[in-house]
């Protein structure tokens, strides 16, 4: 630190010779241009050490663990070719965690269209407007556990759930909705339903509300109805929110953790991925093949997120 | 900002009224359906927690004879609070909770600046490369990488402190370098020139100039930044699972063990949790919202 404040005026002259002659100062320039060349390094130390820990060397291993059958403490790795993948891609009990990730997936498309809607209605005018978007979006901010906890008690037999559909005299609806091995994943998407819609609502309520509100003045006037602003305005004006909310979305569905670890603990076939990845590495201390399974998941989406680009080229990458 | 932008919806909907009248009678319909649906949504929203709070009143033998829907006796039976607060480790939780949000915020923001600092205001040999490592780790979801982290943090010889969870909070941060960048192209360059002018150094502008000025996108970072690593169950859940350094998210996922179905403690634990983000959703609304709608888009 001592040594940077020593710098002080070293570094001046770099920034420019017309300083030298404001200040009418003299100073040897090629220390003031090496300082000025490591400055930027100097800010970027930390930063890049943490980013280069705590996510490249990870990603890295990830896939060199990946072809052994490492099983996390052992000092030697054998390496075993391709087997853990042929593995992910053969035996079911892998393949059911993707059957699982559909109902995210469908879940998570109900999620954008509920939020797509309430995000349309309430960039109108409506009474107690704020409210209903502080209610909707309220969900978001909410810990995890605490949700899942909350939707334990929920489906409950006999407990929220079941005593709502009784007073609505629906109660021959009740099922198991955790103990039974059809309706579980059912149960648990919609609790991701309910955590996330107002996450994707409030992304789309801004965007809407950055179209320009004379492009609806315009429509008005050309006698267009709502849903023809809605079909023609809003929708071309929010693309890219819908276009990367669709990325999360797959993504979400396929790391989908939370939710079905604390509420079911991946029981009755509700195991995700994720679970199953975590399940592989630190339960049954196949690390090899746990890695194998992250790198799925990481190339799957990467491949999204690549097509998504293609498809919609994002316009503000401003990061030069 | 939403007044604004609000301000020119409600004009175009007054324009309404000038419709024919077979406009208006599907208008009426249309805006019945829509006020019933809200109120619907809303209903399923908060109904889980409404039974939450009605729950955590309750006593004992309550719980065990009414149903879910019915109101406690006592609304001032805060029992079950005090139960879940002292026998139930949340009062080790919230602090941890608060070591490591207060640690992590102060990390990322100065992280976070020097990053963009560096990236916005030099031009230097390898500018290129740092961007695109930058850029590249925002595509890699951290929930992936764990298995291969967790042998990083064991041989730092992090694992089971709290010291992981702050270092991975700061690792593996991309999106508030975003937010800083951002900003800091809206903060002009005369802004460094009249400070060097004065004779200050690059460090001397980067604390003294232009922290100071992200102050707004230091408000967002801490606000989405904050929110999330108060909720975060999935890296204290792995990485430090003993009691001592149980957060507040694994303090309340060991409620499902001892007190199985005790669900009057168990919602008055989890009412414990929610409660500090009702009050900061309550009072930052309008930050909180423009803080998501920046954050979750970059």
């Amino acid at each position: 630190m001592s040594q940077v404040t020593g710098t002080d005026a070293g570094i001046l002259p770099g920034a420019g010779a017309s300083l030298d002659v404001v200040e009418g100062k003299k100073r040897p320039p090629r220390k003031g241009v090496r300082q000025r060349r490591i400055t930027p390094y100097l800010f970027l130390l930390i930063p890049l050490a943490f980013l280069l820990v705590f996510t490249y060397v990870p990603a890295v291993n990830l896939f060199w663990y990946s072809i052994t059958d490492w099983d996390g403490i052992d000092l030697s790795k054998n390496v075993i070719g391709l087997q853990n993948y042929i593995d992910i891609f053969t035996k079911p009990e892998f393949l059911r965690v993707f059957v699982v990730s559909l109902y995210y997936i469908v879940a998570s498309f109900l999620q954008m269209g509920f939020a797509l809607y309430f995000a349309t209605v309430l960039s109108f005018s409506t009474r107690f407007r704020n409210l209903f978007k502080g209610i909707l979006f309220f969900p978001t901010l909410l810990n995890g556990v605490a949700i899942g906890l909350m939707f334990l008690y929920f489906f409950q037999p006999n407990g929220t759930l079941d005593s709502v559909l009784k007073i609505v005299g629906l109660q021959q609806l009740t099922v198991q909705w955790l103990g039974n091995p059809d309706i579980v994943n059912i149960s648990l998407a919609s609790t991701s339903i309910w955590r996330y819609t107002g996450l994707s609502f409030i992304l789309f309520l801004g965007a809407i509300q950055s179209i320009p509100a004379t492009l609806y003045e315009a429509a008005d006037l050309d006698g267009a109805n709502k849903f023809q602003q809605f079909r023609f305005i809003i929708i071309p004006g929010i693309k890219r929110i819908i276009s990367l909310s669709f990325i999360l979305a797959i993504s979400g569905s396929l790391s989908v953790f939370e939710i079905p670890f604390i509420i079911t603990g991946g029981t009755n076939g509700s195991t995700t991925f994720v679970i199953k990845t975590i399940q592989q590495a630190f339960t049954y201390r196949q690390v090899g093949l746990a890695s194998a399974m992250a790198v799925v998941l990481l190339i799957i989406v990467l491949i999204v997120t690549y097509i998504q680009r293609k498809l919609v080229p994002d316009e503000e990458v401003n990061l030069t | 900002m939403t007044t604004i932008t609000r301000r020119p919806a409600s004009r175009e909907r007054t324009a309404d009224p000038r419709r024919s009248r077979q406009g208006r009678a599907g208008m009426l319909g249309g805006t019945v359906s829509k006020y019933v649906i809200l109120t619907v949504a809303s209903a399923v929203t908060l109904l889980p927690l409404i039974v939450l709070v009605i729950t955590a009143f309750k006593t004992k033998t309550e719980y065990a004879t009414t149903g879910p829907l019915q109101l406690p006796q006592n609304w001032f039976n805060f029992d079950n609070f005090a139960t879940a607060f002292t026998d139930g480790n949340m009062a080790v939780g919230f602090a941890n909770t608060t070591i490591v949000l207060v640690v992590s915020l102060v990390g990322t923001i100065l992280i976070g600046s020097m990053t963009a600092y560096a990236v916005d205001r030099f031009d230097f040999r390898f500018k290129k490369v740092v961007i695109g490592l930058f850029l590249v780790a925002t595509l890699v979801p951290s929930v992936t990488t764990q298995v291969a982290t967790f042998q990083i943090v064991n041989g730092l010889g992090l694992y089971d402190t709290l010291l992981s969870l702050i270092a991975l909070n700061l690792g593996t941060d991309i999106i508030s370098i975003y937010i800083f960048v951002q900003f800091m192209q809206s903060i002009p360059k005369d802004v460094d020139e009249a400070a060097m002018l004065d004779g200050a150094n690059k460090f001397t502008i980067y604390w003294r100039v232009i922290l100071p000025l992200l102050k707004p996108a230091i408000a967002t970072v801490v606000i989405i930044k904050g929110i999330a690593i108060y909720n975060e169950f999935y890296q204290p859940f792995l990485y430090a699972p003993s009691p001592e350094n149980a957060v507040i998210s694994t303090a309340l996922f060991a409620f499902k063990g001892p007190y199985g179905s005790q669900w009057e403690i168990i919602s008055a634990g989890a009412l414990l949790v929610i409660i500090p983000t009702l009050i900061i959703f309550l009072v930052l609304q309008r930050f909180i919202y423009n803080g998501f709608t920046q954050g979750a888009t970059k």
